[in-house]
């Protein structure tokens, strides 16, 4: 199976929006942001800038011709900051001239006065203020009050996880043109081509239907193109609009993690009760979402974070209440897993913690309370084909999990300095997106006279592979070569209202709609095949390889042939198709409801080493058995798992993202941000594919991949958390990631050593 | 007018010399598939192939093409993505490096991948004896953000199994060819670069001096493809590495790539070179220089924190020459005795004499090509347990690449013990100034300072050290 983007890729053939071919007279934007985290724009003159060298205009809110607002879910977040500025980096005008650098010395002259006002940075403050992007949201299942007495355990704690920059290699860009009937094409690096469709045709004042935007592919998105590549794009179309010129924008790397959202950082409160037979009966917590200035995707990824508070296990008694909290931090966005990742870091510290109490190892509390068929989650759906057992089970067997733990014990019996340390982390995750009305997707297939096909979806490639998945659903649905299909770029031209490719959901729901167009095309092609073979059941015609059967016995017909003859005959062969997930639905009033089309699960072991001398620390091996359904392409599959899990390590650990007390990020470059590198993978990475789990309601019976393997990557911070104790078993446990060498340090001797030195 | 090979073609620019050859083979070139993701040599997504005349021998090295001013590559090859995939016409032929990454999937979104496939051609381009270590050290500074290096290290692997597998031939690049690892122009490269003459620079008043360009390039690009600047490169600098009366001598221009490489510290100094593979990525390593790394007077050198504790001199040339002893170098927070118009020629220090014990450590946030929060170097002369003679240096704890004068003070004379130890961070503690910023809290720097003090001495002197005591 090969796979085309990939050979475009390695060989430096694959175009990014820097790298498309731009039109004579291309202008260049750079976008000029607030220097200030909070405060009101008291005065500000572009007419220096506007005079500087190759200057060709300076866009800010007032020359919008149609709405300053490009709000998806709540209409709070203008395009250009008008009387107020909300945090550094919020836009307020687009400097454009004929070179980049132009543009961008230009920038340096606009002169702005500002009125100074005290950001709010910290989410709990936040709260403290009532200011919420949303009201709180919770959900509950049995009775929490009552039932803490029924516990022989009752722990509490806090835990705090940390931001993350999708570091996405290519950064956010655009390329704008004006189309002869007074609309916009452009090519935007987004993960969400109708997103910036609409809120092009808001801020321009135009149909939706004058506005074209294609999407090649991205290099990157992990959630940081869903929502926030649309503010460069409606830049560039408004630029091009105002100019009548081509006009590009490409954030460089510093203004790109300076400007654009990341994962939201939490901050949480938990309380968990136990029977003595380390049974969860209750469990409790409120989640304090720092949202950033604007909503962005926020409520939608606050109920995220609910849906899964409770990771792979039963809980009878739920309370989880959830805060979007409004600080003058970057609106923080969608990344790989969407919340859930900060909902289950809580719940795996709750274990932790009563482990800790009740003296047993975590495994023996995650064991036990792990889902099985039938059990209900918080917001109502119930469990079905659950494999939270199998894959825990297969795990223990299959990297014989105890045996591990018996080599690190002697290990760290006969060395001082250096400790090791193991953890499980068992995973579930919904597959759908829980705003339920996004579930659609529909695909354009062109069968040509010559045999070879086009696709056109609402998938946007971004290394997933969904583009090779797409061609192998296609190939295998209409049984002709690969070779024959070419799946175009996505753009709302020839495919209309497309959600996101967010979710995991791209190959699911696309690869669907595929099915489904091929199936229509398949039925004329029967149609046509009968009449030419003098069969009166055109279902008696199948196809195998190319080949054209009847009745299952080889005609002379080819696939080729027959998409001629049908030409001739005057049949389509173009077809569209739509799908959209049954049987699911979500009540926002209650909060139950079937969220979920299906479930992925997994279970995976964690080991390190912990330098005890300097705090710094390898993963020495990740093991996971996961569950992919029936893998149809384990290249990308395993792909998926391996760069998510490692992804998820950089979370853990070195990812560390510190604002000054101005709200100033100040890790804000690849110097000072650190995502991992080849020497920060795990010595040892083994991804085993769960057998028989074939999947109801995937393409070929498979599973979405992208976000889930993201989870294990929480099992680090445990794994090290048991090396450090194993060091010195008095150490204060705190949850509160990244764990840094420095954390490690400081929490190996204390912050008073450094101090009194 | 600036003259060089790219890939198969032969081009003659004429452009500012300080122009950025990213840009170069970007915009002026429309070669895409180098590409730009950070502009400050950490992500490697624009590495390229420089390849060199060496009198008759054609070297190759990785370099971040970001970083890298087009003066410098006047009279040399460079090698894109572009001049590396089979130059035939089918769209599909892929090297044996590009078809590995395609069947392990080592390739997803695709935006690092150019800059993996060069940096790993660059190593079979420098390595006939190829090993898995070997080349992802290799690999130390490329980014892969959707984390797939698992299936770049299985790529890797394969690669290796490919090459071992193709016959050997009377010279390397002639087995690449066969192997289809390079294309065939390669041959005839050495040739035609023998063929372009050196270039002719006039004195010009310059704001900057620019040498392997990776922290000026980094600070200030924007400045310098607008400014008049010099370049190392064209002045008499030497890039030796020798010894000359009783020192060991380092030419200003020498890269910290061949300190790694060179014998005579390999000799001298047998852990540096593993070392010093934390100092920045091979591609920064070819270029840094030891000259840059001292005049840059960052806090948080490495280069200048060694050097600091083997206590060496600069040797300054401008209308006359002196003689610096480092440890005098730096008045403070990136204030040097340096005057503007002298160069720093060469550094010296002595060779390391009987009983000599060295140690170098550096603590960053990531392990690889990341910034010290704080590293510290210690070279000690000790007889039987007793201290003779004693240089430890600290960065990241005060404004410049500190020497610790008092710290040393209290160790001469002495016998090596635990106590000793114990005194002796005390005194470290109090001539330091760490402040809190991205590399970590101050008392983060002041705590680890100690334990990389300890660690300097449990590592040189197990036997004297009890390790329960002290902690």
């Amino acid at each position: 199976m090969r796979n085309y983007d990939s050979i475009r890729h390695v060989k430096g053939e694959s175009y990014f929006i820097d790298d498309l071919r731009i039109p004579e007279g291309t202008l260049y934007g750079y976008v000029y942001y607030s220097p200030i985290a909070h405060g009101k724009i008291l005065e500000i003159d572009f007419s220096k800038a506007l005079q500087s060298k190759g200057v060709a205009g300076v866009y800010s809110a007032k020359d919008i011709p149609g709405e300053n607002q490009i709000g998806g879910i709540i209409l709070d977040e203008n395009l250009f900051a008008d009387e107020e500025v909300h945090f550094i980096g919020h836009p307020i005008a687009v400097v454009v001239a004929d070179t980049y650098l132009h543009a961008k010395e230009a920038s340096k002259k606009i002169n702005a006065i500002y009125e100074k006002l005290k950001p709010v940075l910290d989410p709990r403050e936040a709260a403290e203020k009532n200011l919420l992007i949303i009201p709180p949201r919770k959900f509950e299942l049995g009775n929490v009050d009552k039932s803490w007495s029924e516990c022989d355990y009752i722990v509490e704690g806090k835990t705090d996880s940390g931001g993350q920059e999708h570091l996405y290699l290519e950064t956010q860009g655009a390329l704008a043109n004006i189309t002869e009937n007074g609309g916009i094409k452009i090519s935007s690096a987004t993960q969400g081509p109708t997103n910036v469709q609409r809120m092009i045709s808001r801020v321009l004042g135009l149909p939706m239907s004058k506005i074209e935007v294609d999407v090649q592919r991205l290099g990157g998105g992990f959630g940081g193109k869903e929502d926030q590549a649309t503010a460069w794009a409606c830049m560039a179309a408004l630029a091009a609009y105002k100019l009548k010129k081509p006009v590009k924008i490409v954030l460089n790397r510093q203004d790109d993690i300076r400007i654009t959202g990341k994962r939201h950082p939490y901050s949480s409160d938990f309380k968990i009760g136990l029977s003595k037979e380390g049974k969860i009966l209750a469990y409790e917590a409120t989640f304090y979402q720092n949202a950033g200035a604007v909503a962005d995707l926020s409520p939608a990824i606050l109920d995220r974070t609910l849906f899964h508070a409770t990771n792979s296990y039963f809980v009878p008694n739920v309370r989880a209440t959830a805060l979007s909290c409004k600080t003058n931090l970057v609106p923080f966005t969608a990344f790989r897993g969407f919340g859930g990742p900060q909902g289950i870091f809580v719940f795996e510290s709750a274990i932790y913690k009563a482990a800790q109490v009740m003296n047993i190892e975590p495994a023996e509390i995650q064991k036990a309370n792990l889902l099985i068929e039938g059990d209900e989650f918080s917001f109502g759906q119930k469990t079905y084909q659950c494999q939270a057992e199998k894959t825990f089970s297969q795990m223990e067997s299959d990297f014989e999990l105890e045996k591990i733990q018996q080599e690190i014990n002697s290990f760290n019996d006969s060395n001082k300095l250096v400790k090791k340390g193991a953890a499980v982390i068992p995973i579930c995750f919904g597959i759908s997106f829980t705003t339920t009305f996004l579930n659609q997707a529909s695909a354009l297939v062109h069968i040509y006279t010559d045999g070879s096909i086009n696709i056109s979806t609402a998938a946007v490639e971004m290394g997933q592979g969904v583009n090779a998945k797409l061609k192998h659903i296609a190939a295998k649905t209409l049984n002709v070569d690969e070779a024959r299909i070419k799946i175009e770029s996505t753009n709302t031209s020839r495919v209309s209202n497309t959600s996101p490719t967010a979710a995991s959901k791209g190959t699911d729901l696309n690869g669907f709609a595929v099915i489904a167009a091929c199936n229509i095309l398949i039925e004329r092609l029967q149609k046509v095949a009968a009449a030419e073979l003098g069969q009166d059941d055109f279902t008696k015609i199948t196809f195998k390889n190319e080949k054209v059967f009847d009745e299952g016995e080889p005609t002379n017909l080819t696939f080729k042939d027959l998409v001629n003859k049908a030409y001739m005959k005057r049949i389509s062969l173009t077809a569209q198709a739509f799908h959209s997930t049954p049987d699911i639905n979500f009540d926002t009033k209650t909060n139950k409801g079937k969220p979920f089309a299906y479930h992925v699960y997994g279970a995976g072991i964690v080991e390190v080493t912990v330098d005890c001398l300097r705090g710094t620390y390898e993963v020495d091996a990740i093991k996971v058995i996961h569950d992919f359904g029936e893998s149809f392409h384990k290249v990308i599959d395993q792909g998926q798992a391996e760069g998510g899990i490692v992804q998820g390590i950089g979370w853990m650990t070195s990812e560390e993202l510190s604002w000054n007390s101005d709200g100033r990020l100040i890790t804000d470059a690849l110097s000072t941000y650190k995502v991992p590198d080849i020497h920060a993978m795990p010595k040892e990475m083994k991804i085993e594919f769960l057998k028989d789990s074939p999947n109801d309601f995937g393409p070929l019976r498979s599973k979405a991949v992208g976000e889930p393997p993201f989870l294990y990557g929480i099992g680090v911070y445990f794994a090290l958390m048991n090396a450090m104790r194993a060091f010195n078993p008095n150490i204060e446990v705190k949850f509160d990631s990244p764990l840094t060498p420095e954390k490690v340090l400081l929490t190996l001797y204390g912050t008073d050593v450094g101090k009194g030195l | 007018m600036i003259e060089f090979i790219l890939n198969n073609k032969h081009i003659t620019a004429d452009l500012p010399p300080t122009t950025v050859l990213l840009d170069f083979i970007r915009r002026e070139s429309q070669l895409t598939g180098t590409k730009e993701g950070c502009r400050e040599g950490d992500c490697g997504a624009c590495t390229v192939i420089l390849g060199s005349l060496d009198k008759s021998k054609l070297n190759y090295k990785s370099i971040n093409s970001c970083l890298m001013p087009l003066a410098d590559v006047h009279g040399k090859h460079v090698v894109t993505i572009e001049g590396i995939s089979p130059q035939t016409n089918n769209p599909d032929e892929l090297s044996p490096i590009q078809q590995a990454m395609v069947e392990e999937g080592g390739t997803q979104c695709g935006f690092c991948t150019p800059g993996f496939v060069v940096s790993t051609t660059n190593y079979f381009l420098n390595e006939t004896k190829p090993e898995v270590s070997g080349a992802i050290n290799s690999l130390g500074g490329n980014i892969c953000r959707c984390t797939g290096y698992a299936g770049i290290i299985r790529a890797v692997e394969k690669s290796i199994e490919a090459y071992n597998k193709s016959e050997k031939k009377s010279n390397n690049y002639k087995r690449l060819i066969e192997a289809r690892f390079i294309p065939e122009y390669f041959l005839e490269i050495p040739k035609r670069l023998k063929l372009i003459k050196k270039q002719q620079t006039k004195k010009k008043q310059a704001e900057f001096l620019v040498g392997g360009g990776t922290d000026l390039y980094v600070q200030r690009w924007e400045e310098l493809v607008q400014t008049e600047s010099q370049f190392v490169s064209n002045k008499n600098v030497s890039s030796e590495i020798k010894i000359e009366k009783g020192k060991i001598v380092l030419g200003g221009a020498a890269t910290i790539q061949q300190i790694l490489e060179s014998k005579i510290f390999k000799k001298y100094f047998p852990s540096l070179a593993s070392q010093l593979e934390l100092f920045g990525s091979l591609p920064i390593r070819n270029r840094a220089t030891v000259a840059g790394n001292i005049v840059n007077a960052s806090p948080i050198g490495d280069l200048s924190n060694i050097l600091l504790s083997l206590d060496a001199s600069v040797h300054l040339a401008g209308k006359s020459k002196r003689v610096v002893p480092l440890r005098k170098f730096y008045l403070g927070y990136k204030t040097l005795t340096k005057k503007k118009a002298e160069i720093i020629e060469k550094i010296s220090f002595a060779i390391p004499p009987k009983h000599f014990f060295f140690n170098f450590e550096k603590i960053s946030k990531r392990t690889y090509l990341d910034i010290a929060s704080v590293n510290t170097s210690i070279a000690l002369v000790a007889k039987n347990g007793k201290i003779e003679s004693a240089g430890i240096s600290a960065g990241g704890v005060a404004p410049i690449p500190l020497y610790l004068t008092k710290t040393c003070e209290a160790l001469v004379n002495k016998e090596i013990k635990t106590d000793l130890l114990k005194s002796v961070v005390q005194v470290a503690a109090e001539e330091i100034s760490p402040i809190s910023d991205a590399r970590g809290s101050a008392e983060y720097k002041r705590l680890l300072l100690r334990q990389l003090i300890y660690s300097h001495f449990i590592l040189l002197f197990p036997e004297k050290i009890n390790v329960e005591e002290l902690l």
